[in-house]
C-alpha cells in the first residue's frame, strides 16, 4: 500500500516534467503566437496589446502553472485554427484514439501471449526457425501498409466499413468499433510479433534457472512447471513490455488514423501542426503523454502484486 | 532399498564419461555419503537418481532400482510418480531453488497436490507438520512467508520440509550445506540426524567435503573421474584410507576445527 | 571468429541484395524516376516495367529505388546521430555515474514517456515541417536516450571489471579506457540495439512522410510514396504492393541480422 502511494506520488512528479518539457518546448517556438494569430500585417501595438490579451507576458512558470491548472478544469485555451476551444475540439477524439488503442492492446495480450507460450514450448523444434523467421516478417511489416492492404480488402471489396464514414461513437458503438477493429489489427501485428518474441525469450531463460529443477524434481510434467511457476516469473518483464507497447500503440496509432480516416487524436495532431495551431498540439502531446506514463504506473503496480520482492521498495 | 548397478552416463559434448561404471547400494534408514571433488561425477550420479538427467543430451546405461523398480530407463510418465513422491530432493542453493514468487507454505505442499488427492486443509496440516519436523520457529508465519524473507539457513529447513512432506523412501541431499555459513551447516547436519533417527528415512548425502560426510553418515563412497575408488565404514576410510585419492582428501582437511571449504 | 548461424547469413545476404540495388539507385534507374509518361498510364507489372506504372505514367520500380535511397540515407544518419551520441552519453553517465548520471537518467525516463514518432512530431513541428533534413535532426535526437540507456548498462557493468581495473592501474587515461577498453566489449549489445534502431529509423521515417510531415517531393521516400499510392490502390495496386514490399524486406532482413547477433551473443554468454 505504501509502495503504492509512493508510486502514485512519483506518477504526478512525472506528469508535471513531462508537461512542463512539452509546454516549454512549444513556448520556446510560439513566442510570435500573436504575430501568427494577427497574420503579416501586423503591428508591433497590436501584436503587444494581444501578447498581454493572451497573458503572453508573463513568466514561463506562471503560464505554465496557469495552463497545468487549466489542463485538469477544462479550460486549454482557443485553438488558432478552429477558434474553438481546445478541450471541445479533443474530448470527443480523444474518446475515439482511446477506444482504437485499447482495442489494439487487447488483441495484443489474447494473441501474443497465447503465442509466445507455444513458441517457448517448441524452441529448438523442427519448425522453430521457420516460426522465428515469421514473426520477424510480422515485425517487419509496417502498420500503415497493413492498413492500406485491409482498408481495402475490407472496405473496397468486401464493403465491411465504409472508408471515411467513421460512425459516432456514442451513437453507434459497434459500428465504431467494426470500423475501428482493422487499424487495431494492422496496429497490433507488429507489436504482437515483438511480445511473442519477448514471451519466448523470457520464458526460456526462466526455463533454465534452478527453481525448474526443483519443480521437476517433485514430479512437474512440463505443463507443471510451465503454468505452476515459470508462467509467473516470466509476466513481470512482459507486463513491463506491454506498457511499453501501450506507448508504441499511441505512437502508431497517429498514423494508422491517417490511413484509415478515423477522426482521432493523431489526425487531429498532425493536421495542427502542420497548420501551426500550438495550443491544440500541444494538448494532444500532453494528453499522449500522460497516457504512457499512465501504462507505465500501471504496470509497476500490477508487476508489485505479482512479485513481492518489488514490494519493499526501492523501484523496479 | 536402492541399488546403482554398474551405471554410465556420457554427455555428448564431452569425450570422457561422466560417470564410468558405478554400483552403489543404500539399505533400509541408513545414510550414506558420496564424496568427490567437482566434476568427479557425484552430482550426476545422484541426477540420475532424481530423474533429472537431460536424457537427449547424454547416453546412459546401467540400471537403478528402488525397492526393485527401475529408474533409469523407466519412460517420463512413470518417472513423474516416483519423483517427489519415492524420492525427494534438496539442492545445494536454497535461494535459486525456490520459485521466489510462491509462498513457502505452497511449495511445500506442492509434492502433496501433485501426489495425492489430500484437501486443502489437510494439505495445510501436513505442511504445518513437516515445518515444524525442521525445526523452523513458528511454522504458521513461515507458511505465509516468500523466499526472499527468510535466511539460508532457514530456507534450507523448508526445502528440506518440502521434501520430507510426503515422507518419501529416499532423500537426495546434493551439497545441501555447502551454501550455509558453518554453523548454520552444522544445525543442518544434526536436524539430518534426528530426521533419520525418528523417521528412518534413507538418505543419499553429496559432499565435496569429507569432514561433513563423516559428522552424518555411517558409510560411504569416495568417487574420482566417474569412477568409485573406496566405499565403506566412515571409520575406516577416515582413519585407514586405502586409495590415494582418499589419502589426499583427508590431507586438505584443516587438521583442528571444522572448516568448511576444503579444495 | 565466432559462427555465422542462419538468420544471421540470410539477413546479410538479403540486406546486402537490397543495399546493392539501392546504392545502384542513386546512379542509375531504368527510366527518370520523376518523368511523366515514360510508359503508358497505370500500367500492370511487366518486363519494361518491373513494378508497372502510376497515374502519370511514371516507371514504379524506378520511384521506389529512389524513395528506398531516400529513407535508406535518413535511417542511416539518423542512426548515426543517435548511436554516436548516445553512445557517447551512456558511456560517460555509466562510466563516471554521479549527478550528471542521475540527471540525464532523470530527463531520459521523462522522455521515454513520448513515444518516438510523437517526439519526432514535436521537433518537427518546432523546427518546421516538411523539411528533408529536419526530420534526420528530429530523428536522430530521438534515438539518443534509448542508446543512451543501452551503452549506459554495459559501461557501467564493465566499469568494475578485472581487466578495465588493471588498465586503470597502469595509468590509461580515461579517454583511453572508454574508447579502447570497454567499447569493443559493448559490440555485443551495441550491435543489435543497431538494428533495432535502423528498422525503428526506417519505420519512424516511413510514417512521418506517409503523415506529409518528413521527406516531400522532390525527396519522395517510401512513406510518402505510399499515401499517393493509397489512393489509386483499386486502379494501381501494384504501387502500393511495390513500394510497401521494399519496406517490409528491408526491415525483415535487418531484421534477421539483429536476431542472428542477438543468439550468437547468447551463446557465447
Amino acid at each position: 500500500m505504501k509502495y503504492a502511494a509512493k508510486r502514485i506520488a512519483m506518477l504526478l512528479l512525472t506528469m508535471v516534467i513531462v508537461s512542463f518539457l512539452a509546454f516549454a518546448a512549444f513556448s520556446l517556438i510560439s513566442g510570435n503566437t500573436a504575430e501568427i494569430l494577427l497574420g503579416t500585417q501586423a503591428t508591433p501595438e497590436r501584436v503587444a496589446a494581444l501578447e498581454r490579451e493572451l497573458g503572453l507576458d508573463r513568466p514561463l512558470l506562471a503560464r505554465y502553472a496557469g495552463w497545468l491548472l487549466g489542463f485538469f478544469t477544462g479550460d486549454l485555451g482557443t485553438s488558432f485554427s478552429y477558434k474553438q476551444p481546445v478541450w471541445e475540439l479533443i474530448a470527443p477524439k480523444a474518446a475515439v484514439t482511446l477506444c482504437l488503442s485499447a482495442l489494439s492492446f487487447l488483441l495484443i495480450v489474447a494473441v501474443s501471449i497465447p503465442l509466445g507460450v507455444r513458441s517457448a514450448r517448441q524452441a529448438g523444434g523442427r519448425l522453430d526457425g521457420v516460426w522465428t523467421a515469421l514473426d520477424q516478417l510480422c515485425m517487419a511489416v509496417p502498420p500503415f501498409f497493413t492498413g492500406i492492404l485491409l482498408s481495402w480488402l475490407f472496405s473496397t471489396v468486401l464493403r465491411w466499413f465504409v472508408h471515411g464514414n467513421f460512425p459516432d461513437l456514442r451513437a453507434d458503438f459497434p459500428g465504431a468499433l467494426k470500423y475501428l477493429f482493422f487499424a487495431a489489427v494492422s496496429l497490433a501485428i507488429p507489436r504482437a510479433a515483438m511480445t511473442v518474441r519477448m514471451l519466448r525469450s523470457t520464458i526460456l531463460r526462466e526455463m533454465r534457472k534452478d527453481y525448474v529443477r526443483t519443480a521437476i524434481s517433485r514430479g512437474n510434467d512440463r505443463g507443471g512447471v510451465l503454468y505452476r511457476h515459470v508462467l509467473k516469473n516470466a509476466l513481470v518483464p512482459v507486463v513491463t513490455f506491454l506498457a511499453q507497447t501501450m506507448a508504441e500503440i499511441v505512437a502508431g496509432g497517429i498514423v494508422v488514423e491517417q490511413v484509415f480516416a478515423i477522426p482521432g487524436l493523431g489526425r487531429m495532431l498532425v493536421a495542427s501542426i502542420s497548420n501551426r495551431d500550438y495550443p491544440v498540439v500541444q494538448a494532444i502531446v500532453v494528453i499522449l503523454a500522460f497516457w504512457v506514463v499512465l501504462a507505465g504506473t500501471a504496470a509497476d503496480l500490477i508487476n508489485q502484486r505479482i512479485d513481492p520482492r518489488l514490494r519493499l521498495g526501492g523501484g523496479s | 532399498m536402492l541399488e546403482i548397478r554398474d551405471l554410465h552416463v556420457k554427455f555428448h559434448t564431452r569425450d570422457r564419461e561422466a560417470v564410468a561404471g558405478v554400483s552403489l547400494t543404500i539399505h533400509d534408514g541408513e545414510i550414506v555419503g558420496l564424496v568427490g571433488e567437482s566434476g568427479s561425477g557425484k552430482s550426476v550420479t545422484a541426477m540420475s537418481v532424481a530423474g533429472l538427467l537431460p536424457r537427449k543430451r547424454c547416453a546412459y546405461s546401467g540400471q537403478i532400482l528402488l525397492d526393485g523398480v527401475e529408474l533409469l530407463h523407466a519412460d517420463r510418465a512413470a518417472l513423474r510418480k516416483i519423483q517427489g513422491k519415492s524420492i525427494g530432493v534438496v539442492f545445494q542453493e536454497p535461494q535459486s531453488c525456490m520459485d521466489p514468487l510462491m509462498k513457502i507454505g505452497r511449495q511445500v505442499e506442492e509434492v502433496l497436490c501433485l501426489h495425492t488427492d489430500l484437501g486443502p486443509e489437510e494439505r495445510k496440516g501436513l505442511a504445518l507438520d513437516a515445518l515444524a519436523a525442521v525445526e523452523l520457529p513458528d511454522p504458521a508465519a513461515v507458511y505465509e512467508k516468500y523466499p526472499h524473507e527468510l535466511s539460508g539457513g532457514m530456507l534450507q529447513r523448508a526445502m528440506i520440509a518440502a521434501a520430507i512432506v510426503i515422507r518419501p523412501r529416499l532423500l537426495l541431499l546434493d551439497e545441501p550445506t555447502t551454501a550455509l555459513d558453518v554453523t548454520v551447516q552444522a544445525q543442518i547436519l544434526d536436524l539430518l540426524k534426528k530426521l533419520n533417527r525418528e523417521s528412518g528415512i534413507s538418505m543419499l548425502f553429496i559432499s565435496h567435503n569429507l569432514n561433513v560426510v563423516r559428522r552424518l553418515c555411517a558409510r560411504a563412497a569416495v568417487m574420482q573421474r566417474g569412477v568409485l575408488v573406496e566405499e565403506g565404514d566412515i571409520g575406516q576410510i577416515f582413519y585407514h584410507p586405502r586409495h590415494p585419492y582418499t589419502q589426499r582428501l583427508i590431507a586438505a582437511i584443516p587438521t583442528r576445527g571444522r572448516k568448511e571449504e576444503s579444495l | 571468429m565466432k559462427r555465422m548461424n542462419g538468420y544471421l547469413k540470410a539477413g546479410l545476404v538479403l540486406t546486402g541484395l537490397l543495399a546493392a540495388v539501392i546504392v545502384l539507385g542513386y546512379f542509375w534507374t531504368p527510366y527518370d524516376p520523376t518523368a511523366m509518361a515514360v510508359g503508358p498510364k497505370l500500367d500492370a507489372p511487366s518486363l519494361a516495367h518491373l513494378m508497372g506504372t502510376d497515374n502519370f505514367g511514371r516507371d514504379i520500380f524506378s520511384r521506389v529505388l529512389k524513395g528506398a535511397g531516400t529513407t535508406f540515407a535518413i535511417a542511416v544518419s539518423t542512426v548515426a546521430i543517435g548511436a554516436v551520441c548516445g553512445t557517447a552519453v551512456g558511456a560517460v553517465t555509466g562510466y563516471f555515474g554521479g549527478a550528471a548520471d542521475e540527471i540525464l537518467m532523470r530527463l531520459n525516463d521523462a522522455l521515454t514517456a513520448f513515444p518516438s514518432i510523437l517526439l519526432a512530431l514535436v521537433i518537427i513541428s518546432i523546427l518546421g515541417p516538411g523539411k528533408k533534413y529536419n526530420v534526420v535532426l528530429a530523428l536522430g535526437l530521438v534515438f539518443i536516450p534509448s542508446f543512451a540507456r543501452v551503452t549506459r548498462t554495459a559501461f557501467a557493468a564493465l566499469r568494475d571489471v578485472n581487466y578495465v581495473k588493471s588498465v586503470r592501474l597502469m595509468g590509461a587515461s580515461r579517454a583511453r579506457i572508454l574508447v579502447v577498453h570497454i567499447l569493443p566489449n559493448t559490440m555485443s549489445v551495441l550491435l543489435p540495439a543497431l538494428t533495432i534502431g535502423f528498422n525503428n529509423a526506417v519505420l519512424a521515417e516511413a510514417s512521418m512522410s506517409y503523415l506529409g510531415i518528413g521527406a516531400t517531393p522532390p525527396d519522395a521516400s517510401l512513406g510518402y510514396m505510399l499515401s499517393e499510392a493509397q489512393g489509386m490502390f483499386t486502379m494501381a495496386p501494384w504501387y502500393a504492393l511495390g513500394t510497401g514490399l521494399m519496406i517490409v524486406l528491408l526491415v525483415f532482413g535487418v531484421g534477421l541480422i539483429g536476431e542472428g547477433l542477438q543468439r550468437r551473443g547468447n551463446e557465447v554468454a
